[in-house]
């Protein structure tokens, strides 16, 4: 018998006390935003387990580029040039491969490029700041991008979010389905930030700061920041077959 | 003393922003000249099996207001409640029919609208019918993590009163903020986070 075949079982719980709650008075639109009632627990059906997937002819030569995705005429974006680059897993640490992933930012000035944002730094007109990829057998990923300012936003009169990348993850099944943000190693904001603060615990928080990665930086060119994530394990079908109840 | 599980711990969910659209369908964002289309925007296409439907509604915050800065994704099976994904193992989805769509709020309104058929019926972890469903998942700035939930369809009355999912909710005044209301091929599902109407979200 083969232990090659892929789990298909439930996913792993999700340790809701790992993650944040939904109401987070600090960061004020969670109050009215954030559902008052119990969740229902449902041990994971067919409608869970299973998710979509995206095929490599989705997705752009560029796409992973965020240096060169939005480049007019031949110009570069400003600012620090990074890669960033990592593995997604499972709890179990199995590799998740063919995971799509979506990532957006600022640039290096703050600055979103969003019909609806105003801060008055500038745009850049070299920079978009959207990227996809889709990770290989390894669950692994790279981007390359200009690492994004700090920018302020109105919660409390003061606050400013740390440097940061949104990070939006499929796995194999819909139950996995994760949004996030990428923070970098040593931002004094981080430990400032009323979302972040959302997050119970310190250890928790760290799980979400890339470290600097000099063995992957390209000399002369770019640097490089290492960030893996990680996404809910998964049962094996083995003994999965009882009555609801037993 | 015992051996560790070595298990890792998920990575965890932070909130998607006002600016999810940037990286979900920046092409809605105004975004234009990186990626060729939004992904999700089409769930099917002319040769896909089944009723073609529209499901249409708005996120509602706590005082009522629509969420005008939502993104909704949703999962549902094909027509003969197979769903396409490699972890389905009990035979080939319609091919013409992805099962997955993603749509963001109008900025105006805040109303999402998908183009989909009408799921077929798919069994739960004991063999019992689930009644024909589609889940949802919801994130938006003031979310920290998304919130799952599924929309059911008002003219299956036997099904929905069998599900073995909408049969576990305790309080029964709540079943219906889960089941849409029809007009022709509309259906429309309003999901609200918060107050006497909360939808009932799920721990899945």
């Amino acid at each position: 018998m083969s232990n090659e075949k892929r789990a298909q079982g439930a996913f792993f719980q999700r340790d809701r006390n790992w993650h944040a709650p939904a109401y987070t008075p600090t960061y004020k639109t969670s109050v009215l935003r954030s559902p008052q009632k119990a969740l229902l627990s449902l041990d994971n059906s067919i409608s869970e387990m299973t998710g979509p997937v995206f095929g490599h002819n989705q997705i752009g030569e560029l796409d992973n580029d965020l240096i060169l995705n939005f480049s007019q005429n031949g110009e570069l974006p400003v600012g620090e040039r990074i890669i960033v680059h990592g593995r997604v897993m499972d709890e179990r640490g199995l590799p998740v491969k063919g995971a799509l992933l979506e990532l957006w930012q600022a640039n290096a000035g703050g600055r979103y490029r969003h019909k609806k944002e105003t801060y008055l730094a500038p745009l850049d007109p070299n920079f978009g700041g959207c990227g996809r990829t889709i990770t290989d057998d390894n669950g692994d990923y790279h981007f390359r991008t200009i690492k994004p300012g700090p920018y302020p936003w109105p919660n409390g009169v003061n606050d400013w979010r740390p440097a940061h990348i949104h990070f939006s993850v499929f796995g194999d099944g819909f139950a996995q389905r994760l949004i996030t943000q990428m923070y970098f190693e040593g931002d004094p904001l981080i430990w400032k930030c009323p979302i972040v603060q959302t997050i119970p615990s310190e250890e928790a928080v760290r799980q979400l700061i890339a470290p600097l990665d000099m063995g992957n930086t390209i000399p002369m060119d770019s640097l490089a920041y290492k960030f893996d994530i990680v996404l809910r394990g998964r049962r094996s079908t083995m003994f999965d077959n009882r009555r609801e109840g037993n | 003393m015992t051996q560790s599980l070595n298990y890792f711990k998920e990575t965890p969910s932070q909130t998607a922003g006002p600016y999810v659209h940037i990286g979900c369908t920046p092409n809605f964002s105004g975004l234009n000249g990186v990626f060729s289309e939004d992904l999700g925007v089409k769930i099917l296409n002319d040769q896909a099996e089944g009723t073609r439907i529209t499901v249409r509604g708005v996120v509602y915050d706590g005082k009522g207001a629509p969420i005008k800065d939502a993104l909704v994704e949703i999962w549902q099976a094909d027509a003969k409640g197979l769903f396409n994904s490699p972890s389905e193992i009990r035979g080939a989805a319609d091919p013409n029919f992805s099962g997955w769509g993603r749509c963001p709020g109008e900025m105006e309104s805040g109303e999402f609208v998908f183009e989909t058929i009408k799921p077929g019926v798919v069994p739960f972890k004991d063999g019992r019918p689930m009644a024909p469903h589609i889940t949802f998942w919801i994130v938006a700035r003031g979310i920290n993590i998304g919130l799952h939930t599924r929309m059911y369809f008002p003219e299956e009355i036997d099904a929905n009163a069998a599900d073995p999912i909408l049969s576990r909710i305790d309080h029964k005044s709540r079943v219906p903020t889960l089941i849409a209301t029809q007009n022709g091929s509309e259906y429309r599902f309003d999901i609200h986070l918060q107050g006497d109407n909360e939808t009932v979200f799920f721990d899945i």
